[in-house]
């Protein structure tokens, strides 16, 4: 068996949302370079409802596949369900991820929640 | 499919594989059993004794065949310990980048209340014979030091090591894995006291390997079950694997000055290609280094995506990053070099043979700059760097 999922390899040759949105409503980043990822995200939001959604990351290839499946979860949805989505979610939509990668979607995960806390922050 | 990853293994020679299936098919004996069908197989080894003893100028009776590499380090130097510890000597000299079948074993020791010093090995990955010298101590019952680097293919001065540790009379082990068949060994001049060597490393097979050691240097046993290898090592031999052996390690020496030209030719060209990517950096000495390894980390980037592209283009490669070890840390080798986690994260190992061609070299450099492009643009990191709110970390 491969190292990867079908949809992760999937995701992972053809990032879905790649890049960076201009003015953003909120950016989020986790990770770190010792660790060898690092994940951003930026969203925009209209009436509470994440217009669009864009992501960078430096990392493996489940890192980068969690992010742009991430990315696809949340787009067109409220804010108040992008807050819910779970690593777990993210990994089973993926169709599981090796347990030393876990981490890689639990960082999408993060990265999300950071992404709209600096959102809430900006509106304050 | 181009093959660059000939440090983690090598494809079989004709001749290892014609040597393999002739013995499977009409030398299957016992070479234990006293009968003549079983002899010729006993006759059979001790032909692959007498060839490999003569690659590497050791007397056949100082060959003993192990299951590989990993086995053969484990033995000297569990068999220098437990004969030191008997002579209350628990100082064991190493160095930060072995490979993990040696720095695994010394951990091990230490738990068990030896001293374990290893050496640093500077940016270069370069021993300095007076560090060894040095280190030695009334207690030290084994230096333990590679050969060359299975990573970042670097090559100690062996002879110079030897020949401190013969004048101290101190047991000399080197792990030549990366450099048997590839670079000139030769146990004397070099005054090696042991040395272990892994046939699928240069066109032989998996699971088998060789354990040379000196009569001075202190064997005892890992397995007990038998006489075989002079009841050093029980089990029956595997006697197809150990005749594979004998014939690729003789045809990789017999046509080492040959090899070495055409693999010369491949290595330097493509270091001079990825040395064109901006924010990149070759690891390990430029010149003291096996004919066939490069190792390269590039800035803002992760290893593993590199090698899932390079795989798609059909290029397999090797690489020291935490996703690839398995890990949180990156390469222990890198590290030991001085890389920090983040540069050492982005790492590419390709390791050449006799087997590739010049006209791979530029699909290489292509398909890796392209790569590292593709993915340096969707890295924050990158991104980070070139806005200048992180500093780079390697020079342009």
């Amino acid at each position: 068996m491969a190292l990867y999922s079908e949809k992760v390899m999937d995701h992972f040759r053809h990032p879905r949302n790649v890049g960076s949105i201009e003015n953003a409503d909120g950016v989020g980043e986790v990770g770190n370079a010792k660790c060898g990822d690092i994940m951003k995200m930026y969203l925009k939001i209209d009436n509470d409802i994440i217009s669009d959604v864009k992501f960078e990351t430096f990392g493996c290839g489940s890192a980068i596949a969690s992010s742009s499946m991430a990315t696809e979860m949340i787009k067109g949805k409220p804010v108040s369900e992008a807050l819910q989505l779970t690593n777990k979610a993210v990994a089973e939509a993926l169709d599981g991820l090796p347990v030393h990668k876990l981490h890689c979607s639990v960082l999408a995960e993060e990265a999300i929640k950071a992404a709209v806390q600096n959102y809430y922050e900006n509106k304050k | 499919m181009i093959y660059a990853d000939n440090a983690a293994t090598t494809k079989m020679s004709r001749a290892a594989i014609d040597a393999m299936i002739f013995h499977m098919e009409n030398i299957w004996g016992n070479p234990s059993s006293l009968y003549e069908f079983g002899q010729k197989a006993q006759e059979a080894i001790t032909s692959a004794r007498e060839k490999i003893a003569k690659c590497i100028n050791a007397a056949p009776a100082e060959i003993y065949f192990t299951s590989g590499g990993s086995e053969a380090d484990n033995q000297a130097i569990i068999s220098a310990a437990k004969v030191g510890a008997k002579k209350n000597k628990r100082h064991i000299i190493s160095t930060a980048f072995e490979h993990h079948a040696v720095l695994h074993t010394l951990k091990k020791l230490e738990a068990e209340g030896f001293e374990i010093e290893l050496l640093d090995v500077h940016e270069n990955g370069l021993i300095n014979p007076a560090q060894v010298e040095k280190a030695i101590r009334p207690d030290t019952c084994l230096v333990t030091i590679m050969f060359a680097n299975n990573e970042i293919g670097t090559i100690q001065p062996i002879k110079e090591i030897g020949a401190i540790c013969r004048a101290k009379k101190i047991p000399f082990h080197t792990d030549a894995v990366q450099a048997a068949g590839h670079i000139p060994i030769d146990v004397q001049k070099q005054n090696i006291d042991a040395l272990s060597i892994s046939a699928h490393k240069f066109h032989g097979a998996k699971g088998i390997g060789v354990l040379y050691c000196r009569k001075n240097f202190p064997l005892t046993n890992l397995i007990e079950g038998g006489a075989q290898e002079k009841g050093k090592r029980g089990g029956t031999e595997n006697v197809p694997a150990i005749m594979a052996m004998a014939a690729a390690l003789e045809e990789s020496c017999a046509n080492m000055a040959a090899n070495t030209k055409k693999i010369l030719a491949i290595r330097n060209k493509i270091i001079d290609g990825l040395n064109k990517i901006p924010y990149s950096i070759l690891n390990g000495d430029a010149e003291k280094r096996l004919p066939g390894n490069v190792n390269f980390c590039f800035e803002g980037i992760e290893g593993e995506s590199l090698l899932l592209l390079l795989d798609d283009k059909g290029i397999c490669a090797s690489s020291g990053s935490a996703c690839t070890s398995g890990s949180l840390d990156p390469s222990h080798v890198l590290l030991a070099i001085g890389r920090p986690h983040e540069i050492a994260h982005g790492s590419l190992r390709l390791s050449f043979s006799e087997y590739n061609s010049e006209d791979e070299v530029e699909k290489i450099v292509s398909a890796v700059s392209e790569i590292v492009e593709y993915l340096r643009n969707m890295s924050p990191l990158w991104k980070d760097k070139v806005n200048g709110k992180k500093n780079f970390v390697l020079e342009k």
